[in-house]
Formats: structure tokens, sequence, C-alpha cells
């Protein structure tokens, strides 16, 4: 049974463009940026320097606390350790290797026997996800590890989070067609981490290959369920997506672990697998490469490191690009410099062209309520758009602003145009501002 | 600095990167395409006046629209069609035969005084083609003059020939339903307003903006019923059921409902807040034509429950997603 969450909206889903484009080899790039941060959490230290000679997944870069370790995609030479443009907007501490196109391996990757496996223990297999890097790659690129160890215990509810709702996205669809030994190996181990004896796959309805493809891996009587969801944005959201699958409300400002829940992208199944089985580092990831003015939208294989302008390369596009984003176009970030490298949470890379132009120079809100009626949080975004005009951040902080999840269906169907998360984006900021400072 | 390939003009801005289609320019047409089966049932019973009548008062909105905005040096708001609107809706609130001078005036008022006085669109507080009708009553006369259907004003320059009744809500004003042929009323060949007259053809224009979600069920539902039960609890005239039915479909009950009380700018935005808006309006309609001194009270109930938005609003907060209740932590 499936809960239904409030709100949401239903934008055009123009997945066909690439859900039939099984994933393709990528002609390596001959320079990889590799950033040091690609997580949520302290930056990695970089743990080699120019000149060095690197093999492919061989760590690169490593920190203490919430960190994540970084790996080096391709063998090669350091080229250059220094400040290098990322997707977030800013610049960020980056190796960059002249991959000698050899991909020679590091000796540290030993692939281990399903005996040598099953042998683990739940502490052991976190370490080796620790050490592959591994973190949420559905976007919010949250350290695996921490997730599991502040999840043990806690936990009575595995959720695996394939209902990938952005438009034009089919990475993750086709991870679960292309892949569905590794995901449905992925979800074993976490399982046995948590030590639950059920999991649920949580997919939206427009992904009846993905579906099958992965109950033809499971067993009859299986401690996996796939459980399938209306396709409704933004039903991949976590909040939504464990209200959906449990009706429970993660509680403002909570984690899902406070409802008992703990929710992986099925990507990230596929990467612990590869990491468990194989001893294969996160070096890689699948990106789809579409847009409406994409003119052969695609499934790549991508080396962490590889350009944005190498992508729009590969697939070509049939007009100047009016905007070019890191993910979706509902909470994709715009890019200015197509030289930022793709990294572990970069799910797609979406090219739109200008008939995608829509703000209006004075937009004039018409009371509608529209906003209130898709926001999925429940809140007020007219409200909260007022308040925000007026820097009012007692009013903000009444009104919960900060439990605004960034989804867009507000922006996306204000008649107006008016850009409200922006706003909200820059009222989160005076709010957090004006708090004082923690002792 | 990084290595650039190609050079684009990249535009960068918040996301969401795409808009749904509707605008306020599509909702503004959705409701002017509302407006067309009622406009033809009035053009039918009462002439080519109407049309003039209703050309012109979009003309004048759209004039005053512009100039004000204009002379203010601010940006211009008269593609978005919402002058359009207003200027239609006034028209179908006033009696056909109403000087073409005085409709200007009240274009004049809804436009300037009500709307832009307050901010321009979406900031009144007030439906302007309602306050504009209320302010019009300053020429009673002419604002309550109605004329006889099918007798087709042929000339659009002079009303002088036309024949005047009463309309059946004086009648039931009075607490009779003698003359009042219910099927009349429902098609529309009463004496009215220009637009308020047929029931049915309004209820067809509803039937699109629902459709089309441009307009929820809330409000008119609540609006719609409360008048239903109120009147078939408390009878005037000869039985409960024709005494209700007479009562919906009569005076600008429909228009009222689906097209006035369903203003977004005046009326709530919270979901409770609508219904709670729309059994005001119900229940100060059914007050007005019982004890008031006018036969009608479907614009003075709308207007005095505008005044109530924020109140309702108020009242018919959402409770956010995961705020601290009993149910939402469970075990």
């Amino acid at each position: 049974m499936a809960f239904a969450f409030f709100g949401g909206v239903h934008p055009k889903g123009n997945k066909q463009y690439a859900s039939g484009r099984p994933v393709a080899a990528f002609p390596e790039p001959d320079t990889l940026v590799i950033p040091m941060s690609q997580h949520i959490g302290a930056p990695c230290t970089p743990l080699v320097h120019k000149g060095e000679r690197v093999l492919l997944g061989q760590k690169i870069g490593d920190g203490a606390g919430l960190c994540a370790p970084v790996h080096a995609s391709v063998s090669g030479t350091v080229k250059a350790v220094e400040m290098r443009p990322h997707a977030g907007g800013t610049t960020m501490l980056s190796v960059v290797i002249e991959n000698d196109h050899l991909d020679a391996p590091s000796p540290d990757i030993q692939p281990r026997t399903t005996a040598q496996v099953d042998a683990l223990t739940g502490e052991e297999l976190m370490a080796i996800i620790r050490e592959a890097g591994i973190v949420g790659m559905g976007g919010a690129t949250f350290p695996t590890q921490a997730k599991l160890s502040s999840g043990i215990g806690k936990v009575d509810t595995l959720i695996i989070n394939s209902s990938e709702c952005e438009p034009y996205i089919v990475a993750d669809d086709r991870v679960c067609r292309q892949y569905p030994k590794e995901v449905i190996g992925g979800v074993e181990i976490l399982m046995k981490i948590l030590a639950l004896d059920h999991a649920t796959i949580a997919m939206e309805s427009n992904k009846p290959q993905a579906a099958i493809c992965l109950q033809n891996y499971l067993a009859p009587g299986s401690r996996i369920s796939i459980l399938r969801l209306p396709t409704r944005y933004p039903q991949g959201a976590e909040k939504q997506l464990i209200y959906a699958v449990t009706g429970r409300q993660v509680p403002s400002g909570g984690l899902p672990a406070a409802v008992g829940c703990a929710v992986f992208n099925v990507a990230t199944c596929k990467a612990i697998y590869d990491a468990v089985y194989g001893g294969m580092p996160l070096i890689r990831r699948i990106v789809t490469v579409s847009g409406d003015i994409a003119m052969e939208p695609k499934n790549l294989l991508v080396p962490v490191g590889t350009s944005f302008n190498d992508l729009l390369e590969a697939v070509g596009h049939s007009e100047n690009p009016y905007k070019v984003l890191s993910g979706g176009p509902m909470m994709g970030v715009a890019q200015f410099d197509l030289s930022v490298p793709v990294t572990k949470g970069t799910n797609a890379v979406t090219i739109l062209g200008s008939k995608n132009r829509f703000l209006a120079p004075t937009p004039h809100c018409i009371r509608c309520g529209r906003c209130m009626d898709v926001c999925p949080m429940r809140l007020q975004p007219l409200q909260m758009y007022r308040a925000q005009r007026r820097s009012d951040v007692e009013e903000m902080k009444r009104l919960s602003l900060l439990d605004c999840i960034e989804c867009g269906c507000c922006a996306y169907t204000c008649p107006a145009t008016i850009p409200l998360v922006q706003a909200f984006r820059a009222g989160k900021q005076q709010i957090r501002s004006a708090a004082p400072p923690r002792k | 600095m990084a290595q650039m390939k190609y050079f684009y003009e990249l535009t960068i801005s918040s996301s969401p990167h795409i808009h749904s289609k509707t605008t306020t320019a599509t909702i503004m047409r959705d409701v002017l395409i509302a407006l067309v089966p009622a406009l033809c049932g009035s053009v039918y019973f009462f002439g080519l006046r109407a049309l003039i009548m209703v050309l012109l008062s979009c003309a004048g909105c759209v004039f005053f629209e512009w100039a004000y905005r204009r002379l203010l040096r601010l940006d211009s708001t008269v593609h978005d069609g919402s002058a359009l609107v207003t200027g239609a809706l006034l028209a179908f609130v006033c009696p056909v035969t109403l000087p073409y001078w005085c409709l200007l005036i009240g274009d004049f008022f809804a436009i300037v005084v009500v709307k832009q006085l307050f901010g321009g669109i979406g900031r009144n507080f007030m439906n302007p083609a309602l306050a504009a009708r209320a302010f019009l009553f300053s020429w009673a006369a002419y604002m309550s003059s109605w004329v006889v259907p099918g007798f087709n004003l042929t000339g659009a320059w002079s009303t002088a020939d036309a024949v005047t009744a009463a309309t059946p809500l004086a009648a039931m004003h009075q607490g009779s339903l003698e003359g009042v042929n219910l099927l009349s009323l429902f098609l529309g060949n009463v004496g009215g307003s220009l637009g308020e007259t047929s029931a049915l053809l309004l209820l067809l224009g509803a039937a699109y903006l629902l459709i089309r979600r441009v307009i929820s069920i809330r409000i008119p539902a609540a609006y719609l019923l409360t008048v239903a039960v109120l009147t078939f609890l408390f009878p005037r005239g000869n039985d409960r059921l024709t005494w209700m039915a007479a009562q919906l479909c009569g005076g600008g009950l429909m228009l009222g409902a689906f097209f006035m009380a369903t203003d977004y700018v005046t009326s709530p935005i919270t979901k409770w807040g609508q219904v709670l808006f729309g059994i005001g309006c119900g229940v100060i309609t059914v007050v007005i034509r019982y004890f008031g001194s006018y036969a009608e009270g479907v614009s003075y109930a709308i207007l005095v429950m505008n005044a109530c938005v924020a109140l309702l609003d108020r009242v018919g907060r959402p409770v956010k997603f995961g705020a601290p209740k009993k149910e939402a932590v469970s075990k």
C-alpha cells in the first residue's frame, strides 16, 4: 500500500528522449578535474602532488570526520592541484589528471568471491563502503557510511529510491534495467549492515521496464519488495518518499532516522555492490545527457572528473544552449562555465533551448493560491514570498521557510512566474545569518 | 583560467528551469471564454446592445488601466487580460439599458479607484466589478430598470422604446412565486442584469472553468449549498423545492458564485478559508434577499466577505508536513 503525499505537480516527463538509450561507454577525456569535495561534509585533503603518476582507483584525497575519500577515475599524471570551477557555482580545490589512456588499475582493487563477502561483518562492509568513497548518488551526496553507522539500531525500514521524478533524467531507470543483479546485491548488503529482513524498492509507475528487470532478479518470496508509486513530482524527494512508503512524516528539521527510515538511491546500491564484490571505488557514474535541444540524448558511463563540455560534445545540440543544468530542470543548477566536472552526485546534464525562457520582468501575484495547493511540505509560499520581500526574518521563521525543500513546484506552477524558489533560498540565508552565533 | 572549448551565452537563474503552460494571461483568457455562452444568451434575449455594452466596458477598462499605469510610469499590465475580465464582468452585472456614460464611470471606478489605487492587479481587496456596481447605484434609476427579454433593443443608441418590468427576484422578494416560471428562470428568458439571467449558460461556462482547473469547486459549492439549504428550510413560496430552485436560478447567484466569489485576488487561498467564504456569502445573500430592502443580495454578500479574506485565511492555515502532532511520530 502506498500513501499519497500532498501537493506536487505533473511536469511533462520528457523521459522518452533518453529512456530507450542503453548506457554507452564514454570516450575517456584527455584531462579530468576531480574536486576534493563531492559530498556533504568536510572536504578531502589531496594525497598526491603535481607530477605524480596515479593509477585508476587510487585514492587521491581523504579527510577526517564526515568525509568520503575521492579516487583517480583514470590512470595518468597529476598535472595540477589547484582551485577549479565546479558545478555548485564556486571554485574548489581539485586534482587535475592528464589521462594516459592505459587505465592501469591500482593494486588496491581486489575483487572478492561470494564466500569472502558472506564472511564479512557489518563493520567490515561499512569500512569498505567508506574506503570506496560512496555517497548518496541521487544528488544529496551524503556519505553512505555515515548514514549507515548512524542508522544502525534506529532504522526499521529500508527504502531504496528509484523514483527518479525529475523530467528528462533516466539514469536510475537505466541502472535498474541494465544492472539489476548489482542493485539487488547492493540492497542485500545494506540489509545485512542494518540487520533488517526487509527492504522496499520504491519506484514510480512510469518505469515499467525497470520494475520488470528488478523483479526478474528477485526470487519468489524474496525479502525485497517493489512498491509502485504514482508518477508525480516530487515523488523521489526523501520526505515525500518516506511518507509514500510508510505514512510517517519526518519531523520538521529532523532526519529520516527519526521515523525509523533510511533511504538509499539505486545507483548507490550498485556502487556498494561494485565496491564490495569488485573492490572498485566510486569513480564512474551513469549520467543522462538530455534536454529539449539535445540532438542525440544519451546515457553515458562517465568517469568522475569529465567536463560538461565533453558531454555536450558527445550528444550535440540543435541550437545554442540557453541553459545547461547540472541535474534536471526542476532542481538543477544552471552553469555558466562548461569546464566544470561531473561529480559523484551528477545524475544528469540537461541542455535547454531558449523556448524555456519564462520569467516576467515584473511579476504580479494574483493570489491564485496554486503555490499552496502544490507545496508538498504544505507551506504557504505566497506568504513566505511576501515576508522575504520585506526581509522579515521573524515572519519567515514563523512560516517555517527553512522547511522548504526547494522542489520548485510553486515556481513551476505560478501563473505570474514569480521566482519563488530564488526568494526562499535568499530567505534561508537571511534567517541563518540573523541567527545568533552558536557557542 | 580553465580551458573553454566553446563559448555560449548561458543564462543563469535559480531553479526551476521549466514552467507550466498556465500564466495569468491564459487564466484570464479562460475566464473570458467561459463568459461567452452567457453573452450569446444575453444578445439573444436583449439584443445587440448587450454585445456593445460588453465591448465598450472592456475597452473602457483596458484604456483606464493603460492610461493610469502610463501616467504613473508603471509597467503596463494590459497584456495580462485582467482589465478585460473586469470590463466584461461589470457589463454583466449592469442592466442592458444602462447609459454608456454611466458604464464608463463604472469602468473608471473599478479600474482606477478599486484596483489601481490599491496597487494594481493582485492588490485590491474588493472585487472591482462588484464594487463598481455598488458605486453605480448612485444612479439608482438607471441601475434598477429591467427590460423585458425578447423585446430586442434594436436601437443601440437609444433605450427610450424599452419596456421595463419587475424581475422574478423582485416578485420573490415579496414572498411569492406568482408569475415566476422556473424553466424561463433557468434558461434566462427573464428580466435582470445583462449577463446574469441564464443559469444554464453560466453553468456551461463554469463547467469549462472547472475542467480547466481555473477555479476550484469549493467556493461555489459552499455558496450554492448554503443558499439551497437555507431557502429549503425557510421557504416563502408555495413549495420548498420550487422556492429553492427559483432562489438558486434567480438573480445574480450563478454569476456571483462561479465568476465573482471565485476571483482569486479577493477570495481566500486556503481550502478551509474558501469553504467558510462560500458559506458566509450564502448566508448574507439569503439574509439580504429575505430581510433587506433590495431584492438582490449577491453583490453585497460577496463584497462583505471580500473584507473578511485575511481573517478566513488565518483560520484555514494549513498544517505543515512534519509538524509536531500525535500521529506524525508513529510508534
